[in-house]
């Protein structure tokens, strides 16, 4: 009796941990969809011939079974009246991916802070680590909870397409349900074991938890990543599209790299913005000066994560776009070329708001240091470039008008902004916003400091002149090479202008570290001393950044257009179409109000375990 | 409770201005719907038909246009022809074609066979060509449109055409583009049809995307009435728009029904 109850257990475990295998599977409906096991969809009798003779050549050389992308028709997607499968599992996608995108980057700052407090030795960031993995613990809850809503969603609406992709990634599911075990026992251990493993050997104990944590974290992520851009950019296919490959060929396909590398950049900074919003609300929420300081430091610590993945962020994104360039001509004219062209309209206004906003947080937390008043006056300017840089970036390359306008105008080109819509100028703007975040930031970091060492004045000299010559150098690219030369330089001209802001990154702050080594403080930094707007200004650091990833998550599953597989699976639903820019506004602006709905929650439910109520008179005495 | 309220108002407001800034500054775009069946009767296929479909192949469904553009993607075709027999002795070339139709036919299906310095993939020093097989993947246009195509290309080029109108129907699950093979074709939906099928675009911006060879068609209908409108689309050489090339294809009048002409026209005049 005993033994079959355990057995019961054993298979629900099983059962469970097949489906939470499948948590992080992209939306395929964002673009098209409809997708068939092979076996159950009526192939086509070309594809079906083909697929036996290659399928009878696999077998004989002891290889597996070619995996034919079966060929749908509209009537092969379940549907529930009175719902839209495709919104569906995109808005479930996305809620999903936000929370696992949290959960998966706090631990890698919570990390990295713990170890900076073991050190320094400064118990603060030990605090402040446990403070930020406790945020995330709920989340973590709800990430597995949409996970497995997700997993509904894709097999109610796309079976098909599920059994094409479980049948290619099989054995890796498995393992994605194995270590998202691992993962939760790491967590839990890390979580609840944080005030149990201190000091000495028990820390160091801790810290391997943590790093424990965030390798089965990562790894999870990479497999996700995998069966997303399989989708994206197959591999493994023979002539006729039937994939013939094995699990490492699909997991290691084009596009796997340039993603897992701008998830995990974006990740950080979405962790950063996120904890850094929950900062900002309880230092609003604050009643005495003690709570105000920590909930400052806090916020602080947390823009700066946000800020350090901020900045390298569009290079990754720059990556990405290079490489869909290079897999698929066609896919990234699609991106950049096609509807989506406008997308990266909406994208400069909220990237700009981004910029702006970190900076704002920058410009106010100056105010705790005595010692600000000496670069306070350098801020105006720095401003006034980061918004015109911003405007630049907003300007559309045509303009819509009205017809006395556009007569006014002589025609839709403005005969000056108009230069300003193409792409040298969107490089030019968008490197040059980059380099003055790193100027506040710089400044922001010698505010309350003075440099001791000799050199001083020939650092700052040094650093001046590299900002002078790398600004002018990005500005000769972007002009010369953006009005003055043809096409294929005009796109060439890109990379030596973001080679010059990534030397400029790195080389400032070796030399700024460098210098204010030892340095002496002006004076104790005022934790809390910063006004109640600044606290706004992560607000929308997080909010943008949570629109942000819904829209970009909207263009990257956008481009497969009407294929489930690109170029191998098509998409034959009804909802095969790619949906307009406003209708994806739509779906990321409910997501996102979701999302936030759902991120309050989380916060005050930390702030309530934290409450005790004394029940005078409730429970027996003595 | 105070402060939550307004951290929710905030936030709110923010969303909403996202959301009011793509809905309303950005221009309403509708992708095109994804290609669809048609079939080809090659009954009544004269040669006219035949270069006429591989245009509309080119034009359309082959997306050809979105790389060969005077935007300097890939090669313009016009000079083909008079490249041809240079390419074939080239030492570069790696193909089989011993003439012009068979060269086109080879650039299509193994675009590899010989890269026009310049245009090869980065990093392969003009050796692999960015252009996918025609035949596979997205495009996927069947042995009729290759054909079509080929014949489009040796005539644009100014070359006797060589190409032999098929004579089979293409396999049953493949796609092809246009039924310009004879027979009443179903009318189109709506204005955004005609304009994907007749691939306006390549030539023409809408919304500020497209082509540039031809007018900015975005906010047309502010500056023209419907009787120019018509006559430009059924008699394009009556009014030249200064500084363009005159390369409007004369026969839209003919391929349109005259419902499908009035909505285009409508459409056109409502950019505004």
């Amino acid at each position: 009796m005993r033994l079959r109850y355990l057995a019961k257990i054993g298979g629900m475990s099983l059962l469970l941990a097949l489906l939470m295998s499948l948590f992080a599977v992209d939306l395929p409906g964002l673009d098209a969809s409809s997708v068939a096991f092979a076996e159950e969809a009526p192939a086509a009798p070309e594809a079906a011939a083909a697929a036996g003779e290659t399928g009878a050549e696999g077998e004989e050389a002891a290889g597996p079974a070619p995996i034919v992308a079966p060929k749908l028709t509209a009537e092969d997607y379940p549907t529930i009246p009175g719902f839209n499968g495709r919104v569906v599992v995109w808005m479930v996608a996305q809620l999903h991916l936000w929370f696992a995108a949290f959960v998966l980057a706090v631990p890698i700052f919570v990390f990295i802070i713990e170890a900076i407090g073991m050190k320094t030795r400064d118990k603060r960031y030990d605090d402040m680590a446990y403070e930020f993995i406790k945020v995330s613990i709920t989340a973590f809850s709800l990430t597995a909870i949409l996970g497995g809503l997700l997993f509904f969603s894709l097999m109610i609406f796309y079976p098909h397409l599920m059994g094409y992709l479980i049948k290619i990634f099989d054995d890796s599911m498995l393992y994605y349900a194995l270590l998202f075990f691992a993962e939760s026992a790491f967590l839990y251990l890390y979580y609840y074991g944080w005030h149990w493993l201190q000091g000495g050997f028990k820390k160091w104990v801790h810290l391997t938890l943590g790093l424990l944590l965030n390798a089965a974290g990562s790894t999870l992520m990479l497999l996700a990543n995998s069966w997303t851009t399989f989708m994206m950019s197959p591999s493994g296919m023979d002539a006729s599209g039937a994939f013939v490959g094995d699990i490492t060929t699909a997991m290691g396909n084009f596009l796997w790299n340039p993603i897992n590398i701008h998830r995990i950049v974006a990740n950080v900074a979405f962790g950063g913005g996120v904890v850094g919003a929950y900062a900002a609300f309880k230092f609003l929420s604050a009643k005495t000066r003690e709570l105000r300081a920590h909930y400052d430091w806090m916020g602080y610590t947390a823009n700066i994560i946000a800020i350090s993945a901020l900045l390298p962020l569009p290079f990754a994104g720059y990556y990405l776009t290079a490489e869909i360039y290079m897999y698929s001509q066609q896919m990234g004219i699609t991106l950049m070329g096609g509807i989506f062209a406008w997308l990266f309209i909406i994208q400069a206004v909220l990237i700009g708001a981004l910029f702006l906003s970190a900076n704002y947080y920058l410009w106010c937390g100056m105010g705790r240091s005595d010692g600000a008043g000496r670069y306070t006056k350098y801020i105006k300017y720095i401003a006034i470039v980061i918004v015109a840089a911003f405007l630049v970036w907003f300007t559309p390359h045509t303009l819509i008008l009205t017809n006395a306008e556009q007569k006014a105008l002589g025609g839709q080109y403005h005969p000056y902004l108009g230069a300003l819509g193409i792409m040298p100028a969107k490089n030019t703007a968008v490197n040059l916003m980059i380099n003055c975040t790193l100027l506040s930031f710089i400044l922001f970091r010698r505010a309350n400091r003075v440099p001791t060492v000799s050199w001083a004045k020939a650092g700052n000299a040094i650093m001046i002149g590299m900002f002078a010559a790398g600004a002018v150098n990005i500005l000769f690219l972007g002009i010369y090479h953006g009005y003055f030369t043809n096409t294929v330089y005009k796109v060439a001209a890109s990379i030596p202008q973001v080679l010059t802001t990534f030397v400029l990154i790195v080389m400032s702050l070796i030399i700024d570290s460098r210098m204010y080594k030892g340095a002496k403080e002006v004076g104790p930094m005022h934790w809390g001393r910063i006004p109640n707007r600044a606290q706004y200004a992560l607000f929308i650091l997080a909010v943008s950044f949570t629109w942000l990833m819904g829209l970009m998550g909207y263009i990257r599953s956008g481009i497969r257009q009407h294929w489930h597989v690109k170029d191998i699976f098509r998409d034959a639903s009804p909802d095969a179409f790619t949906p307009t820019l406003g209708f994806a506004a739509d779906v990321v602006s409910i997501a996102t109000l979701i999302f936030m709905a759902m991120v309050i929650f989380v916060f005050w439910l930390s702030q309530v375990s934290a409450t005790k109520t004394a029940a005078t008179g409730y429970w027996k005495e003595g | 409770m105070k402060n939550f309220l307004q951290v929710i108002v905030f936030s709110v407001i923010l969303i909403g201005g996202f959301w009011g800034f793509s809905n309303f500054m950005i221009p309403k775009i509708e992708p095109a719907a994804p290609p669809t069946e048609a079939k080809v009767d090659l009954g009544s296929m004269t040669m006219d038909k035949f270069i006429a479909l591989g245009e509309q192949v080119f034009n359309g469904k082959g997306t050809c246009t979105l790389c060969h553009n005077s935007l300097g993607r890939a090669p313009m075709l016009d000079q083909l022809v008079a490249h041809t027999p240079d390419r074939l002795k080239d030492p570069k070339y790696k193909g089989e074609a011993t003439d012009l139709e068979s060269y086109i036919h080879e650039s299509l299906v193994k675009p590899s066979a010989f890269v026009v310095a310049g245009f090869g993939k980065a990093g392969t020093n003009d050796t692999e060509s960015p252009m996918p097989d025609v035949t596979g993947g997205s495009i996927g246009l069947n042995d009729i449109e290759v054909k079509a195509v080929t014949a489009y290309l040796q005539d644009l080029g100014g070359a006797e055409v060589t190409v032999e109108i098929p004579t089979g129907a293409p396999p049953p699950e493949e796609k092809s583009a246009a039924a310009a093979g004879g027979g009443p074709r179903p009318p189109y939906k709506d204005a955004q049809e005609i304009i994907a099928k007749l691939a306006c675009g390549a030539c023409h911006k809408f919304a500020g995307v497209g082509g540039e060879l031809g007018p900015d068609l975005s906010t047309i209908g502010g500056s023209k009435d419907k009787d120019y409108l018509r006559r430009a689309i059924v008699d394009p050489a009556a009014d030249m728009a200064e500084g363009y090339p005159p390369i409007m294809p004369p026969d839209f009048g003919v391929k349109l029904y005259a419902s499908e002409l009035e909505m285009l026209v409508d459409y056109l005049s409502g950019l505004k």
